[in-house]
């Protein structure tokens, strides 16, 4: 079996690698991707340790079953939310967004 | 974990390894959405291989059915809808720089506070006996588990079905 701490050091650089996109893209779709990036390296931790701790207990895989769920609802509200405002100002660049900005 | 006895396991973990870094590398860097929806699909691919190695085969169908099937697809209409591709010419935003900074130190943080202290931790502590995809079906409706978050879960994915629609319309 592989050791629980690469699958954790994968998760981590995962979960490194979605933030940088998050924190440095400009595109509003790249910025959900890295999301989704982000929300996955959370479900290999939530398995990882499942499997390692508590492998006869349901809540792991309950948990991250949940978080299919957050995701999948995240990104069809996420991508319709885009998809409104290149309607209204045909870009979908974050930093043209800026209505709310004081 | 010495790597004298290197299984299947071991390649296949490496495998997967390179498929999720790599390709989450290639969303993040790529210019083109396109290709970068098809490496987030690689990436989640890869995702799916570890479950399969943590013999969560449930999760693993679950991923490459909902979030390489469903979500992946949504992405790609999303890019060509949008016309996101066309904006070619600037990727990142001018705080890229504090971006790698905050995630490399990010990393950094986990590795020193999560990951070391469970480094070099026997796998003999590691049970062969797992409960299986029955079991987690039974944990999903039985009362005294996850029926209430099992509802709730669906009671969201309708609120975003409709929530999507109303947003997405066209106004007349």
């Amino acid at each position: 079996m592989v050791p629980l701490w690469m699958f954790l050091t994968a998760a981590a650089g995962l979960f490194a690698i979605g933030a940088y996109g998050v924190l440095s893209r400009r595109n509003a779709v790249a910025i959900l991707m890295s999301v989704e990036l982000m929300l996955n390296a959370v479900n290999i931790n939530l398995v990882a340790f499942w499997r390692f701790q508590t492998p006869m207990d349901m809540s792991g895989q309950a948990f991250a079953a949940f978080v299919f769920v957050v995701a999948a609802a995240e990104a069809a509200v996420g991508l319709a939310i885009i998809i409104s405002v290149y309607r209204g100002r045909r870009s979908v660049t974050v930093d043209d967004v800026d209505l709310l900005r004081w | 974990m010495t790597f004298g006895d290197l299984t299947y396991e071991a390649f296949a973990f490496g495998f997967f390894t390179i498929l999720t870094l790599g390709g989450a590398l290639g969303v993040v860097a790529n210019r083109n959405l396109v290709r970068g929806a098809v490496w987030l699909i690689v990436s989640l691919f890869g995702v799916a291989g570890y479950f399969v190695l943590l013999s969560a085969p449930f999760l693993a169908a679950v991923q490459v059915l909902v979030y390489i099937g469903a979500i992946g697809i949504l992405f790609t209409f999303a890019v060509m809808l949008t016309r996101s591709m066309t904006n070619l010419n600037e990727r990142y935003n001018q705080q890229w720089w504090i971006a790698a900074v905050t995630s490399i130190a990010l990393f950094g943080m986990l590795v020193l506070l999560v990951i070391l202290p469970v480094f070099g931790e026997q796998e003999t502590a590691v049970s062969d006996v797992v409960a299986t995809t029955a079991d987690l079906g039974v944990a999903l409706v039985s009362g005294d588990a996850y029926v209430l978050p099992f509802e709730v879960a669906s009671l969201l994915l309708t609120a975003a079905m409709i929530g999507a629609i109303v947003i997405a319309r066209e106004e007349e």
